[in-house]
């Protein structure tokens, strides 16, 4: 990265010289903006409407996730990773079992794993949604928030009837599935992608070749795959700066090897390029679903884990392709019940790093654009 | 169903087992009557010394580190010397390093062995030991599709080179690890607190820092009562 004063604090006391010879402007912006997708402080600094660099404050939303898994054993510590990336609470619940199944040096059964990948990329399309819904939103567009959030709810109905929660869900357990799949499952799964794939075309038909849309996105926002890498950024953004990456792909987990999909990228990195990517993404999921529920084998959803769980001293490092990007679990062992420490590598907390670099020289209407193409959910950049 | 089992998991209750592990060696002799006839099993597993307690020889089984060898590990440590421990856990290789040779090795590792980019970065509090901390670099090689992890200990107090003109993305990472643990990383553009407000007492990811009695003087001294627990 070649400007040195990324990630540096505000110089707030020696103005730069400005375009119209005005002072320079310090912009707070939220917490309690609703652009900002929860609880995100931005402190901008501006040239008239130009955006010269920023600060994000974070925090607001910290609930010591990390401590609280030291006080409690690897079972009761599971719901709780639900609650940092709300919106994608089955993938969280995937990492955190698979991390702690590799710590025990077991699998889960192959039922189990493909309950998994339908589960997640439910969830995955899940999470799209409500990005796309949010970001058009914040852009202008209303109408598309009321289309994904219409279809958003038949995922959610799935999750309900499979294990009575529709966004926390905890739908795994360490060793597998709590639950078998319900009477007419695979059914409504299919149900589901008849129905959902012609409205993605639709979403598209909204947005795509609309000019409000490609004159606020296109060239807004951009970052190299240089910067990306450097900076640590995954997920979709990554991929929309033209890295062909997918831990699925990558590094396969769960059944993921058994399914053929495609990992879409992008060529700008712009904002536009990373609607796309996610456009894409979900249709790929679809796939995915697809596969998974006509081949979905029969058999035991848990693997034998005993009641109480203790993994022999040592340490793992585990990551899954969360919605936001790689989704880490880094925990330590000492032979005890409980977790001697869960660390939490969360791509929207790394992601939004990014933010300053990819703001700087837009305008301020921009950075509320940037920030919904980033994909941040506070509850997991702040845990 | 029998290939679910591959470590025992260390038993809990030492009475049940008898009753639970007959299946393993009934694959190989179906007819057998398992406890009485030690027999059997023994052509697979070390005999156990008594039918009574057949979970005993599953305890050693565990996972232990085996050495990691490769030609990046030996071209470190013709470099760094004996200061270099280099193990695999569980298929997961890592470094154990001396802090002295923190960032040079961290620089090598990315411009040379292509790991450019740096997962996470965290750290971990052992208070009993001397050097209390374990400081641990998670990366990633695009180019490999290999991941690696460098440790180092340090003392309480005692600061690292910060990595950040390395892996521009650890700036943040270092900064929580000192929210969360206190540990300064020298020459960090903006070493300060990120998830905790600026006027936060301690360092929670200690294990020392206690929750209760953090607690106990916010009620008494906000709510003026002795123990909100």
């Amino acid at each position: 990265m070649n400007d040195t004063r990324v990630g540096s604090p505000l110089d707030l006391d020696t103005p730069e010289k400005t375009y119209l010879d005005a002072n320079e402007l310090i912009l707070n912006m939220g917490p309690q903006h609703p652009a900002t997708h929860g609880v995100l402080r931005v402190i901008l600094r501006l040239d008239g409407e130009k955006v010269l660099g920023l600060e994000c404050v974070i925090g607001y939303l910290h609930r010591g996730v990390e401590k609280i898994a030291e006080h409690r054993t690897y079972t009761m510590f599971n719901p709780y990773v639900d609650r940092m990336d709300y919106v994608a609470a089955v993938s969280n619940g995937l990492g955190y079992c698979e991390t702690v199944e590799k710590l025990l040096n077991i699998e889960a059964p192959p039922r189990a794993n493909y309950i998994r990948v339908i589960l997640t990329e439910l969830n995955r399309i899940a999470s799209h949604q409500l990005w796309l819904g949010t970001h058009a939103l914040d852009i202008g567009a209303m109408t598309p928030l009321f289309y994904t959030f219409r279809d958003r709810e038949e995922i959610l109905k799935i999750f309900e009837k499979y294990c009575g929660a529709r966004l926390t869900t905890h739908a795994f357990r360490i060793g597998g599935c709590q639950y078998e799949t319900y009477e007419g499952f695979e059914k409504d799964v299919k149900k589901f992608v008849a129905f959902v794939a012609p409205k993605i075309d639709e979403y598209e038909e909204l947005l795509t070749t609309n000019r409000i849309w490609v004159e606020r996105t296109r060239n807004v926002g951009t970052i190299s795959a240089k910067d990306c890498i450097a900076l640590g950024v995954t997920g979709p953004v990554l991929r929309a700066s033209g890295v062909k990456w997918d831990l699925r792909k990558a590094q396969p987990y769960a059944a993921y090897k058994q399914f053929q999909f495609d990992v879409p990228t992008g060529q700008n990195g712009d904002t536009y390029d990373r609607y796309l990517v996610r456009m894409a993404e979900m249709r790929q999921s679809l796939r995915i679903i697809q596969q998974a529920v006509d081949g979905i084998p029969e058999g035991p959803i848990m693997a034998k884990v005993s009641k109480v769980i203790k993994p022999a001293v040592g340490e793992i490092y585990h990551s899954i392709e969360a919605p936001k990007g790689e989704l880490g679990y880094f925990i330590v062992s000492d032979g005890s019940t409980q977790p001697y420490r869960v660390r939490v590598r969360p791509p929207s907390f790394v992601n939004l790093q990014a933010l300053d670099l990819m703001c700087r020289g837009q305008l301020v209407a921009d950075v509320i654009a940037v920030i919904g193409t980033l994909d941040i959910v506070l509850g997991e950049v702040d845990r | 169903m029998a290939d679910e089992v591959k470590t025992p998991v260390p038993p809990e209750g030492e009475g049940k087992p008898s009753a639970e592990k007959p299946p393993v060696a009934a694959d190989a002799k179906p007819a057998a009557p398992a406890p009485q006839k030690p027999a059997a099993p023994a052509a697979e597993k070390p005999a156990a010394p008594a039918a009574a307690k057949p979970a005993a020889p599953a305890k050693p089984a565990g996972p232990v580190p085996t050495p990691w060898d490769s030609p990046l590990v030996a071209n470190l440590k013709k470099q760094y010397g004996s200061g270099l421990e280099a193990q695999t856990y569980l298929g997961q290789n890592y470094l154990r390093v001396d802090r002295s040779t923190i960032p040079n090795i961290l620089k090598q590792l990315r411009d040379e062995e292509q790991f450019d980019y740096c997962v996470d970065l965290t750290a971990v509090h052992y208070p009993k030991r001397e050097r209390q901390f374990d400081v641990i670099w998670i990366l990633y090689s695009f180019a490999k599709n290999e991941r690696m992890r460098v440790k180092t200990e340090i003392k309480d107090g005692e600061s690292i080179p910060s990595s950040v003109s390395i892996w521009s993305g650890t700036n943040w990472l270092e900064r929580e690890a000192f929210d969360m643990f206190g540990i300064k990383f020298d020459g960090h553009p903006d070493m300060k607190r990120i998830l905790l407000p600026d006027g936060w007492k301690g360092h929670p990811l200690r294990k020392d820092y206690g929750i209760i009695q953090q607690d106990q003087e916010w009620v008494q001294i906000n709510l003026g009562i002795e123990s909100g627990q």
